[in-house]
């Protein structure tokens, strides 16, 4: 007994292992369902790991993660200044029509500067469908998660609609825009890939993935700029009465968010996408950032971590049907492991009813003291 | 008081050796308790020392650890407040449980609603609501709505809640903390009133004052353990608080003569309206001159709270003048008042004092962190901003030690107010505006707030105070300011004032 509640202290104490725990669940349940279909959870679980663990499956990955990590550092670092980024989508999605755009009518420009402009124009264009949210919510008070899921939809039109434009759409069949200039990949050149046999879209964007998760890290952690942002979003009245400037961090948190938002869909599209197809659902790499902020505990290097383990599920999900499994499978253990974590409480419940038997049986042993809030005399 | 209605040969609770523990923290460390019939029973000890956490667990919300619980000589298990409540037990929390839109009468029956038939039978309820008010001199409107009555009258709702449901054995908690001088002594009528009738009482407090004038036995707790309890007609206000602290506390603020300087504050014809839109400063003119500390008395809800608002930013007025040093501070950002010389303890810490989530070496930052040496160039040097803490920490005997990168949520009351002090004084700006500074607060803490404000004082910074606790505003103030209806209806200085004649000022009427 004294052991299984050591268990459920540890858990609802170390974020850590509730996350892991919280997967192995997810890995469990889809392992359920697996057997309730009268498929083998060997073959399919296994065809999962060996799908990711060789060179070229892990280049996959690790492609398929870049605007994973990127967008899930935009719904993380909007989480730690207190605004909800569920616009991530709708602000991805321009992003990456503002980076497709400028490839096509600036593809003549020298390859360093075209990249850096359309890195540039995605993040302005994320930006700012992330500051009229924002604005919308300092000026009117309008509720910012109902806008940002208007956004979305309205980012999704914008989208279809230029990607529909003469000057962008394919001259071939294809209900999509033209391919991006050359001069605006992010790819490894051919030469690179063939030796290694990486992936045919591995691409550099990796790196830049990196140094975003490092740079979002020092903002939040080492700057005044971060300590504005957190102190608004723990608690707005102390900060307005200590004198910060409590809308103006919003929106500013807001144009981070949405800048970082703009950036995964440009990474996307210059490293994998290569052009953008019209949309006949929504993208959903809005959503995915909100599950890899969730898994990597909103913390920047979490969230790297994350999002890799994320591109994983979804790149060795495309391989499950070679075996005969369906790939909806990684749904339900991405929707499970999405469950547990968002339910702490219920180990923090688990642990309070433990916690009570013990007492009913009166063997009182000294656990951790993290009830003391009752104690308020 | 007299004891004339104890009845020291039936003990109606007996707590015994109570021990609780919260892991490895021990709230309660083996104390007893016993209250007999007609008694009234103080509980007297500093903030955390464990005087709630002993009520709750005889209430049935927590459960002791070890030890043992007598009602009436039987000894019971309680494993929730319906098991209290059916032994006679009733409790009134400090922060007052009513359905606001409710009736006085609605509000008492709720959960034991008289019926008839699958009808509620409001004309019972009222009769009996009536009734019960009448046998303990506990007048109230049986059809008001609980939002549209005082404080005072909403405590006596309280305690018809609980004499309704047949408690014989009444938890006041705090009872007294957000009520006028007027409210106190009528608390203090009724409270003799339920002993006459073979009620007893427990009255959990920090206010000697109050122990004095209504209690017949006082329980002194300290850092969970039990000091002892001792007759009150035995003890004076200066033993009680040095068994509650373990030291001698001095209640005389020491507060040297000093001749007022030059104006710093200037508040000229202030109109603000409150949160229904309605005016609620009308016309307030107020002055507060550096070396002195201006009081604020009055009753909460005539607009001293807006009036701060206003002063700190926080609030946009309609029309008038704050001027700050001679430059103008009305309709400006907090940020830019902070700039011209106001700092201010704000009156609820939790909401604009402190970032709870935040460790107490950055909320001692939390106006300075953009400057030097918190930051360079827009990064935060963690070197400076720890040592800051440290000092703080020692300085303002903020406890415990060597927490200055424990977010502030996790201190007591206490030393939460203990860190916004260090912060806002070390700030050194011309005003200080101090709003209900020491509320929960115990004497030790109070008397260590007080010496900061007096200080600030005697260093020629112009304080203002404003505070619901009368002795703490006639202790204080070189001037109090009685505020009225959105003005300022009577400038009394300090040394003159008596609690009748601003009790009179404050209901707006006129002085003896």
């Amino acid at each position: 007994m004294t052991k299984k509640k050591n268990f459920l202290d540890v858990i609802s104490e170390n974020r850590f292992i509730h996350i892991l725990l919280s997967i192995l669940l997810g890995f469990l349940v889809g392992a359920i369902f697996l057997i309730a279909m009268g498929l083998s959870v060997g073959e399919a679980y296994g065809r999962l790991l060996s799908s990711v663990t060789n060179l070229k499956g892990f280049s996959y990955v690790v492609v398929y993660a870049i605007p994973y990590i990127v967008v899930g550092l935009s719904v993380a670092f909007s989480f730690k200044t207190g605004v909800f980024n569920i616009g991530a989508e709708g602000q991805y999605v321009v992003g990456s029509m503002a980076a497709c755009c400028t490839s096509i009518l600036c593809g003549g420009l020298p390859k360093p500067v075209l990249i850096i402009l359309c890195f540039l124009t995605a993040m302005i264009a994320g930006a700012v469908w992330g500051i009229i949210v924002g604005f919308l919510k300092t000026k009117w008070g309008i509720n910012e998660v109902l806008s940002m899921i208007m956004f979305n939809w309205i980012a999704f039109y914008l989208s279809n609609f230029i990607a529909g434009l003469p000057a962008i759409k394919n001259e071939g069949t294809a209900e999509a825009t033209k391919n991006i200039a050359a001069n605006a990949s992010t790819l490894f050149s051919k030469d690179f890939i063939n030796s290694l046999g990486l992936c045919p879209t591995a691409n550099w964007g990796i790196f830049v993935a990196m140094a975003v998760t490092v740079l979002v890290w020092f903002i939040i952690e080492k700057t005044t700029l971060g300590y504005e942002l957190k102190a608004v979003g723990y608690n707005k009245f102390a900060a307005e009465y200590g004198g910060i400037h409590v809308n103006r961090s919003i929106l500013t948190a807001l144009a981070i968010s949405g800048a970082l938002a703009g950036l995964g869909g440009a990474l996307q599209l210059m490293g994998m996408g290569g052009r953008i197809s019209i949309f006949t659902s929504q993208e959903g790499y809005g959503f995915a950032g909100i599950v890899v902020a969730l898994i990597g505990c909103s913390n920047p290097f979490g969230v790297f971590v994350a999002g890799l383990f994320y591109g994983a599920l979804m790149y060795g999900g495309s391989k499950l049907n070679l075996v005969g499994v369906p790939t909806q499978l990684i749904n339900v253990i991405v929707g499970t492991v999405v469950f547990f974590i968002a339910i702490s409480v219920i180990f923090e419940n688990l642990k309070r009813l433990k916690s009570r038997s013990r007492r009913k049986a009166e063997a009182p042993k000294p656990k951790k003291a993290d009830e003391r809030k009752e104690e308020k005399s | 008081m007299a004891k004339e209605y104890v009845d020291l040969n039936t003990p109606v609770i007996e707590m015994r050796n109570i021990v609780k523990k919260f892991g490895d923290f021990v709230a309660n460390d083996g104390i007893n308790l016993t209250v007999h019939k007609g008694e009234i029973h103080a509980i007297l000890g500093e903030n955390g020392a464990g005087k709630s956490t002993l009520m709750n667990q005889l209430y049935g919300l927590l459960k002791p650890t070890s030890g043992d619980i007598l009602v009436n000589g039987r000894k019971i298990e309680m494993n929730n407040p319906r098991d209290a409540i059916a032994a006679g037990i009733g409790m009134v929390h400090q922060h007052f449980m009513l359905v606001q839109p409710f009736t006085v009468t609605e509000n008492i029956v709720l959960g034991t609603e008289p019926t008839k038939g699958p009808k509620l039978d409001m004309a019972t309820a009222r009769r009996n609501v009536v009734e019960i008010s009448e046998r303990y001199g506990l007048s109230i409107d049986p059809d008001a709505r609980i939002e549209d009555i005082s404080v005072g009258m909403q405590q006596r709702v309280e305690i018809l809640k609980a004499l309704y449901r047949g408690a014989d054995i009444l938890i006041l908690d705090e009872p007294t903390s957000s009520l006028t001088p007027q409210e106190i002594t009528e608390l203090i009528a009724i409270m003799h009133n339920l002993v006459k009738d073979g009620k007893s009482i427990i009255i959990i407090t920090h206010k000697l004052k109050e122990i004095k004038e209504s209690a017949d036995y006082c329980t002194i707790i300290r850092l969970g353990k039990y000091i002892g309890t001792v007759d009150v007609d035995e003890v004076d206000e200066n033993g009680l608080a040095s068994m509650m602290v373990g030291r001698n506390v001095t209640f005389k603020v020491d507060k040297p003569e000093q001749e007022p300087g030059e104006v710093v504050l200037d508040v000229k014809d202030l109109h603000c309206k409150d949160y229904r839109d309605i005016e609620i400063v009308k016309g307030l003119n107020l002055q507060v001159r550096r070396g002195e500390i201006v009081g604020i008395a009055g009753i909460d809800g005539n607009g001293q709270t807006e009036l701060v608002e206003v002063i700190t930013g926080l609030r946009k007025g309609v029309s008038g003048q704050v001027l700050v040093n001679g430059v103008d501070v009305f309709n400006k950002s907090p940020a830019f008042g902070f700039d011209h010389g106001v700092s201010s303890i704000p009156a609820d810490r939790q909401k604009h004092g402190l970032v709870l989530d935040f460790s107490i070496e950055d909320n001692l930052i939390l106006q300075n962190y953009g400057e030097a040496p918190y930051s360079k160039k827009s990064v935060l040097q963690r070197d400076p901003i720890f040592a800051h803490a440290t000092e703080s920490i020692e300085q303002y005997d903020i406890r415990p030690k060597q927490s200055e990168k424990r977010p502030a949520g996790t201190l007591s009351g206490g030393n939460q107010q203990k860190v916004i002090i260090a912060r806002e004084v070390q700030n050194d700006k011309d005003l200080l505006i101090a709003v209900n500074p020491t509320r929960g607060l115990d004497v030790g803490a109070i008397e260590y707030v007080h010496k900061y404000i007096v200080d600030q004082r005697n260093k020629g910074k112009a304080v203002l105070l404003v505070s619901f606790e009368l002795d703490e505003i006639m202790s204080l103030s070189d001037i109090i300011d009685v505020i009225f209806d959105g003005q300022i209806v009577a400038a009394i200085p300090g040394k003159e004032a008596n609690e009748n004649d601003l009790g009179l000022l404050m209901a707006g009427g006129e002085k003896a």
